[in-house]
């Protein structure tokens, strides 16, 4: 009785529509406590996620973005619903950004995936490294208060739930390499090489 | 839980129509979005949707019962008289209520007996039967209409 699949077919653009009035209603109510949309740049499509207090992370598509989003649905809340709506500011803002209209974000940003020291230094990195400039690992260390902690310097960036907007594409190595990156090498590349221009 | 949205839908359509279908899904997954905290995390997630959708369905079914909206075209009309058209979406309107979400619980989802009887209420045995007895009755009537 495999046509009764077919006897009932379910349209993508059905599913869609529903879907955004899922998502509409669950904002009304308060119970959509992780909203998520993609948005293509020139770095590939970036998740955007989005608690009610703000951008909660920003991925690569090589971190996998279902592997991200079960991991918001663990650690956040099983609310996750694609409800683009949430993220409108921030992907305008990115857009301006990626067309060189842009050198700093202004949207709420909610830093619960990042505790500690490893938040610290993001925190720093959001605030005193700007845009077009570069700060090496080691640099960043002392700017967050351990200058012997390159190395969880390095692990902080590498774990940023918030690559581009909290921009930890521009620590790089003291001997001028590139050094590594969450997005990939090619991305923090053609991040640093935006800013220059 | 977006994964099962597809099938929830095939799901409630089945069992109710596409019109009231499509708001009983929108109620299924905002009941589920509501409780999905509480929900165990070794739970089976497609049985717990359909769960809820069943209920769903039933709630729909009764409040369109109350309003007792006249229908233009009743899909249960006589199943196999003169409908030559009559496809298998209008043949599995027309079984008993058990018949029809026991057949679309099971061959839309895939879901054991024994999880579908956990829905229906009554033994897996009886839910084997209800979804037999159901798909007999559309080979009979798509058999009639072709």
């Amino acid at each position: 009785m495999n046509e009764l699949l077919d006897a009932f077919p379910v349209e993508g653009a059905d599913v869609d529509r529903l879907r955004a009035r899922l998502a509409a209603a669950a904002e009304a109510e308060g119970i959509l406590d992780v909203a998520y949309r993609t948005v293509d740049t020139p770095v590939g499509p970036l998740l955007l996620a989005a608690t009610e207090q703000g951008l909660v992370r920003v991925a690569y598509p090589n971190q996998g973005h279902d592997a991200v989003l079960q991991a918001l649905a663990d650690r956040v809340s099983p609310r996750v619903l694609h409800a683009p709506g949430r993220l409108d500011p921030v992907a305008r803002q990115l857009d301006d950004y990626f067309a060189g209209r842009r050198q700093r974000f202004d949207v709420p940003l909610d830093w619960r995936l990042s505790t500690g020291f490893r938040s610290t230094v993001l925190h720093h990195l959001a605030i005193d490294v700007d845009y077009g400039h570069t700060a090496s690992y080691a640099a960043l260390a002392a700017l967050a208060g351990n200058p012997k902690a390159v190395r969880a310097v390095g692990t902080a960036c590498a774990t940023n739930p918030l690559p581009v907007v909290v921009p930890c594409h521009r620590v790089v190595r003291s001997d001028g390499a590139i050094g590594n990156y969450a997005g990939g090498v090619e991305a923090k590349r053609t991040l640093l090489e935006l800013e220059a221009a | 839980m977006a994964e099962f949205g597809p099938t929830v839908l095939r799901v409630v359509r089945a069992v109710l129509g596409p019109a009231d279908g499509d708001d009983a899904w929108s109620e299924t997954f905002l009941a589920a979005l509501r409780a999905y905290p509480q929900l165990p995390a070794d739970a089976n997630v497609e049985a717990w949707l359909v769960t809820i959708a069943h209920r769903k369905a039933i709630d729909v079914t009764r409040s369109t019962a109350r309003r007792a909206v006249p229908v233009a075209d009743p899909p249960e009309t006589e199943a196999g008289t003169d409908l030559p058209d009559l496809d298998l979406a209008a043949a599995l309107a027309a079984l008993p209520p058990k018949q029809r979400r026991a057949v679309a619980y099971h061959y839309l989802t895939g879901l054991p007996y024994a999880e579908i009887a956990e829905i229906l209420g009554g033994s897996a045995d009886a839910a084997r039967r209800a979804a037999a007895d159901g798909i007999a009755a559309l080979r009979r009537t798509i058999g009639a209409n072709r």
